[in-house]
């Protein structure tokens, strides 16, 4: 079993949270503490045109502080170190990831401990400039597939796909409307049609009665900028508070049926 | 420069690569509309309809052809090659952006979109964007970056005349590449009833293609005139480039020509020895960003970096992905000029010919004005003066310390 499968092995509660912003060990400890199953680590870059405000002002924040590529790999080796069990992704964009070759990149993450990949800007029709060295070095490359991936599409975004697959349940940005409960049922029910991944929601979900809306209907479901707004404001505080909407978020997720 | 291909025309391939840029480097949302728009492309370049319509509005509406100009003046002042120049700054809203935005504002109305954004630097795309969202009767937003805004003022009011709602963006370095990135959050977001018009030949596959296609007008009309007027075709091509529009939209006509050499000038800022250019070509290396593969300048963990120019029309840090493979099959030669050359090349037109360009066509002046000497007299430079300046003179009259 992979740490994919076992956290999916029933409803998991997907956490998000920007690397280098703040004491990124001490707020992923509270995320795991709190109840998080998956660690969805965000590699910070100038350009996160898909982000909305909150991870956008997050991205800033951790460059601002000078975090580097070799920074984020050691936040994700040290976590790796701390917590064996949880799984660990890494999300962002393409051209910090590409900089030195994908096998570089690829290799470096295996070796810090990361089991999935999650590029924004690159869709299946350029697979090739990243998916295979994943593959290869056992990385799973997971991939978005959101309300505008039509039928005659998405066994082409499941094609190569590993992991979970990540369901972006409005179009739009990050961390601004929540999407219509219907529509995500129809959705996941869809992509569940086609495929035996586990299926996770994010995009807009902030509170724990969303949260167990959607694992009502899906595998798993991820937040993101109501933790990142968290670290914004509570800066060296922010652990405690990031453990308590964790945990209501995970009672809520766990607890659902 | 490896092995020659049969035609430097043929790119890019069905997949939007120009060789190993271009492609389609979107979030998953938009990928459907980035095919949509492909498909719709296609039937419109076998649409003679289509055509005639675009060809009317550009007779009529912009005012082309542009005449070709034979800068006697310069060329006495210079000493050495004829220089022409291709007026495009005479078009309507004075630039070559319009061509562009006439073609694509007919691609939305084809796709039933209602609703137009688009990211402007210098200010000129916003308001070509906001003339042809005008002369259409479509809603129209126009994303900027803040500094821009402050520096283009005069852009911004027009904008504002014409019905544009214009954002500032404040993100990142509040430039050309923020604006984009607010185009793009804007678009995903609104995807089902939003056409995003691009304003250069960059972005993911169609965009690098079908503005380049719009914008070859310039070049085509330049080759019929240059052989009506001199007899002959020119022996080298000068334009400026920032994302790199004007300078296909010359270039590409030609590109099968193998006598007629081409020169595509970047902005160097304050020194391509420093940090404080936009020369992406000369001082960037390959990476993804704003949707497609290409030279981009970044630092060594793939952060993109601002570029630097006088001009705002040139401070973008990538360039449409076409020009970073003709730079690597070596068909095309790029150089870079510095602020203060480009604020020379700027005065000496003025006070030769009686024209005052724009900032960004400054560059290619400069550039002109270095290669010209060392060209014998019956040899001919033919420049794309791809806008005029009236928008640069507050900028300028800063630059040489005159208050106005």
């Amino acid at each position: 079993m992979t740490r994919f499968s076992s956290a999916f092995s029933a409803p998991a509660l997907v956490c998000f949270i920007t690397a280098g912003d703040g004491d990124t060990a001490a707020n992923l400890d509270a995320l795991v503490e709190g109840g998080a199953d998956v660690i969805e680590l965000g590699m910070p870059f100038t350009d996160p045109m898909a982000d909305g405000p909150a991870i956008q002002a997050a991205n800033l924040r951790s460059l601002g502080a000078g975090t580097t590529t070799a920074d984020v790999l050691q936040i994700a080796t040290d976590f790796r170190a701390r917590h064996p069990d949880v799984p660990l992704v890494l999300m962002g964009y393409a051209n910090p990831m590409i900089r030195r070759g994908p096998e570089w990149f690829a290799d470096a993450a295996k070796k810090a401990g990361v089991d999935g990949v999650i590029c924004v800007d690159i869709p299946p029709e350029e697979d090739e400039e990243l998916g295979p060295a994943l593959r290869d070095s056992g990385i799973a490359p997971i991939r978005l597939a959101t309300p505008t991936t039509d039928a005659a599409r998405l066994p082409q975004v499941l094609n190569g796909s590993q992991g979970f697959v990540y369901y972006v349940s409005v179009a739009g940005i990050t961390g601004k409307q929540q999407a219509a409960q219907a529509s995500i049922e129809d959705n996941v029910a869809r992509i569940k049609q086609s495929t035996d991944l586990p299926v996770a929601v994010g995009f807009g979900v902030r509170t724990p009665e969303q949260a167990a809306d959607i694992a009502r209907v899906a595998d798993g479901v991820v937040v993101g900028s109501a933790l990142v707004e968290i670290v914004g404001e509570f800066g060296k505080d922010a652990p405690a508070k990031l453990k308590e909407l964790t945990s209501a978020l995970a009672a809520a997720v766990h607890t659902a049926q | 420069m490896t092995e020659q291909p049969n035609s430097f025309k043929n790119q890019p391939d069905e997949r939007g690569h120009f060789g190993q840029f271009g492609g389609r480097y979107v979030a998953e949302t938009l990928m459907p509309l980035i095919l949509d728009l492909e498909k719709e492309y296609r039937a419109a370049q076998a649409d003679p309809a289509f055509k005639a319509e675009f060809d009317d509005l550009l007779e009529h509406y912009v005012g082309r052809p542009s005449p070709l100009y034979f800068a006697e003046r310069l060329t006495e002042a210079l000493g050495g090659a004829q220089i022409w120049f291709k007026r495009d700054e005479l078009n309507h809203t004075g630039a070559h952006k319009i061509n562009n935005c006439i073609g694509q504002i007919l691609l939305a109305i084809r796709m039933g979109k209602t609703r137009i954004i688009a990211e402007t630097g210098a200010g000129q795309h916003g308001v070509a964007t906001a003339t042809v969202c005008a002369r259409f009767g479509l809603p129209c937003v126009i994303y900027m970056g803040a500094e821009d805004v402050k520096r283009q003022s005069p852009n911004v009011f027009r904008m504002k005349l014409l019905g544009a709602e214009v954002v500032p963006v404040t993100s990142g370095g509040a430039t050309l590449k923020d604006a984009m990135n607010e185009g793009l959050r804007d678009w995903v977001a609104n995807v089902h009833d939003t056409f995003y018009i691009i304003g250069t030949a960059a972005g993911p596959h169609p965009y690098p293609e079908l503005v380049r296609d719009f914008q070859s007008v310039i070049g085509k009309e330049a080759r019929a005139q240059m052989l009506s007027r001199a007899g002959r075709l020119p022996d080298l091509l000068i334009a400026c480039i920032g994302g790199g529009s004007n300078a296909l939209g010359l270039f590409h006509p030609f590109l099968d020509d193998p006598d007629v050499k081409m020169l595509g000038v970047e902005a160097a800022g304050h020194g391509l020895d420093g940090d404080e250019h936009a020369a992406s070509l000369l001082g960037g290396v390959p990476g993804i960003l704003h949707g497609n593969k290409t030279y981009l300048l970044q630092d060594e963990d793939g952060q993109i970096t601002e570029g630097h120019s006088i001009s705002a029309g040139l401070d973008y840090p990538g360039i449409g992905p076409e020009h970073a493979w003709l730079k690597e099959s070596g068909r095309v030669e790029y150089t870079a000029v510095t602020d203060e050359e480009a604020l020379d090349g700027f005065q000496l037109l003025c006070r030769t010919e009686g024209i005052i360009p724009a900032l960004e066509p400054s560059h290619a002046i400069a550039a002109v004005a270095k290669r010209a000497k060392e060209m014998p007299e019956d040899s001919i430079i033919l420049m794309n003066l791809c806008g005029r300046g009236d928008k640069d003179i507050f900028t300028v009259a800063e630059k040489l310390g005159v208050e106005i």
